[in-house]
């Protein structure tokens, strides 16, 4: 628990003017959920989108829709130009070197099939080792464990300690394997919260020739991500948790890796020159884009980018952190309740079983009070199999998130306990 | 404190208390039909263990598993009110809980239901509506000889 020495350096101790103006942008917000004021609290799963996001999309489809790098008219131009202006947006907000080190996907999940895929599924040779951290979401999981299968490769899981940081020792050990050539590791959990050393592994792994596969989901929307500096060969991310669209997402790759590889899906866009016999794969980006993309998403995702660009994203750190301090403050005094992950470098969200009481019943108590969370496993089994917990109720925050809503959730929290009679 | 109508309809007294002290929450020393049952949305799971007489009635019946209060209570109070009775008889009962519960019909329609309107509430969370369900998806499955079933 925090001393109030302690907490009394933090910058905020509650909710600055700045935040609830950020709160207009997002009209959402001002809904009411079962005649109460909504508390969203589950960001880790979708970020809501501002006004100036939706704004954006509307504008493209009411002036500017057509294919993209297509056609000689006028609209289809401008199209192609809004969605590569959108992926420059991207490539700027992530510090990529170049255009086409920026693939547009799906989402995290289909970042992480094409990498699997198109670098694993052609690299990875019998015995070879693909190292996995324990607190992966499924997404980077999966898609291993399917190309694993093809390959003859083998998974190796680089464990969680008991405070929820990934045991970095165990890693050191690990990777002076000659027979890893993956490792594929989060920015941030979802489960847990707990912001990885994505640098520091991406380096020690750089030395032995190991590409390294990080999975950004949770972590762009909370502070500024750099590429280059994290020294990453794939990072991926996902659109609607970054306050952006649903059905579109980056993966980001080192070019030099990118140029080599096979493409992932076959069709329009993606080719040069195209007969029965011979296929010319498309340059960088588009080898990696068959078909029509999701243009409006796309776009909508560069107004993201813009949108987080014009935070002052140093005090927004700040605010969220004073957040995450306040929200553990204010949880531990409802009875029987323990935090899940307790890592000192954490984004704002708290993973949360309370004794007796089944998360699922947690959520819908909770939902009836206006306040959003997810409960359930997080796409994160082996964490939960780690912890020893069949799930968790997760609140997560975002910038827009006030400290009286926080006390919302605890106060929802604490009719649970009465509810089910929870004492200690 | 004062709670929305939702969880109060739904979180009563009856379920709380199955919850905590579900009934018949053991493996029977003979059965002759079993079956598992998992909500992998919920991590809800349980082991449904029952015997059935010469004359097919539920002369035994237990369960053991973890989940929530909704699946415990729903598997608890299941085996209070299935105990003696012909399976097709529980088999109307499953038709009946399950039209309930996704609110096809009222609890009041059917007299044999009686006991088991406590869950009515669930028809307002689509997302319970499994939990409530399982433990009489499982037995269905155990009187069918079909060992595991997921309500996914
Ligand atoms: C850490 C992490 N990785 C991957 C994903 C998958 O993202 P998406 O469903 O957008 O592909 C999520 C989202 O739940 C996540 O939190």
């Amino acid at each position: 628990m925090q001393t109030t020495a302690e907490l009394s350096t933090l910058a905020f101790t509650n909710t600055p003017g700045f935040v609830r103006e950020y709160r207009k942008d997002f009209p959402i917000l001002d809904r009411m959920v079962y005649e109460k004021p909504l508390v969203f609290l589950d960001n880790a799963a979708s970020t809501q989108m501002p006004s100036q996001v939706m704004e954006t999309i509307t504008a493209y489809h009411s002036f500017h829709h057509a294919n993209v790098h297509r056609g000689v008219h006028q609209l289809s131009q401008e199209a192609s130009e809004l969605y590569e202006g959108a992926r420059e947006k991207i490539r700027a907000f992530i510090g990529a070197s170049s255009e086409r080190e920026v693939i547009f996907t799906s989402g995290t999940t289909d970042s992480i099939n094409l990498v699997a895929n198109s670098y694993g599924g052609y690299n990875l040779k019998q015995g070879d080792v693909i190292l996995i951290s324990e607190m992966e979401h499924h997404a980077n999981i999966v898609p291993w464990y399917m190309v694993a299968r093809r390959t003859g490769a083998i998974i190796k899981v680089i464990p969680i300690l008991d405070d929820g940081t990934l045991d970095m020792n165990a890693l050191h050990e690990m990777i002076r394997d000659e027979k890893v050539k993956i490792l594929c590791v989060n920015h941030v959990s979802n489960a847990l919260g707990t912001i990885n050393p994505v640098a520091e592994i991406c380096a020690l792994c750089r030395e032995k020739g190991i590409i390294t596969v990080i999975d950004g989901a949770q972590a762009v929307s909370h502070d500024s991500v750099d590429v280059k500096s994290i020294g990453a060969d794939f990072y991926a991310f996902s659109g609607h948790k970054m306050h952006g669209p649903t059905g579109i997402g980056i993966l980001y790759g080192r070019e030099d890796i990118l140029k080599g590889m096979e493409p992932f899906k076959g069709g329009g866009d993606m080719i040069l020159s195209v007969s029965f016999e011979h296929i010319e794969w498309n340059e960088l980006p588009f080898k990696f884009e068959a078909g029509t993309p999701p243009i409006a998403q796309a776009i909508g995702l560069g107004a993201a980018a813009d949108y987080l660009n014009s935070l002052d994203r140093v005090e927004v750190k700040k605010y969220e952190d004073s957040l995450l301090h306040y929200a553990e403050e204010k949880l531990i005094t409802v009875p029987g309740l323990r935090i899940v992950g307790k890592a000192a470098n954490k984004v704002s969200l708290h993973s949360f079983v309370i004794d007796g009481v089944h998360p699922h019943d947690i959520g819908s108590i909770l939902d009836g009070e206006g306040v959003a969370v997810r409960t359930g496993q997080h796409c994160a089994e082996p964490v939960m199999k780690r912890f020893g917990i069949p799930a968790t109720t997760r609140a997560s925050m975002s910038f827009y998130n006030t400290f009286e809503e926080i006390d919302e959730l605890v106060l929802a929290l604490h009719k649970v306990t009465e509810l089910f009679n929870v004492t200690k | 404190m004062l709670l929305n109508n939702r969880s109060k309809n739904l979180y009563q007294e009856v379920i709380l208390d199955h919850n905590k002290n579900p009934r018949n929450y053991s493996q029977p020393e003979r059965f002759s039909h079993f079956a598992k049952g998992n909500n992998p949305l919920c991590g809800d799971k349980l082991d449904l263990f029952l015997l059935l007489n010469d004359e097919k009635i539920v002369e035994e019946i237990g369960f053991i598993g973890d989940g929530c209060a909704i699946s415990k209570a729903s598997a608890s109070i299941m085996t209070t009110v299935v105990k003696g009775k012909h399976i097709d008889e529980v088999r109307k009962l499953f038709d009946g809980f399950h039209n309930m519960a996704v609110g096809n019909i009222s609890a009041s329609e059917d007299p044999a239901l009686r006991r088991l309107r406590v869950f009515e509430g669930v028809k307002d969370l689509p997302a319970r509506v499994k939990c409530a369900t399982l433990a009489w998806h499982t037995l269905d499955a155990a009187l069918n000889n079909k060992e595991i079933i997921s309500t996914e």
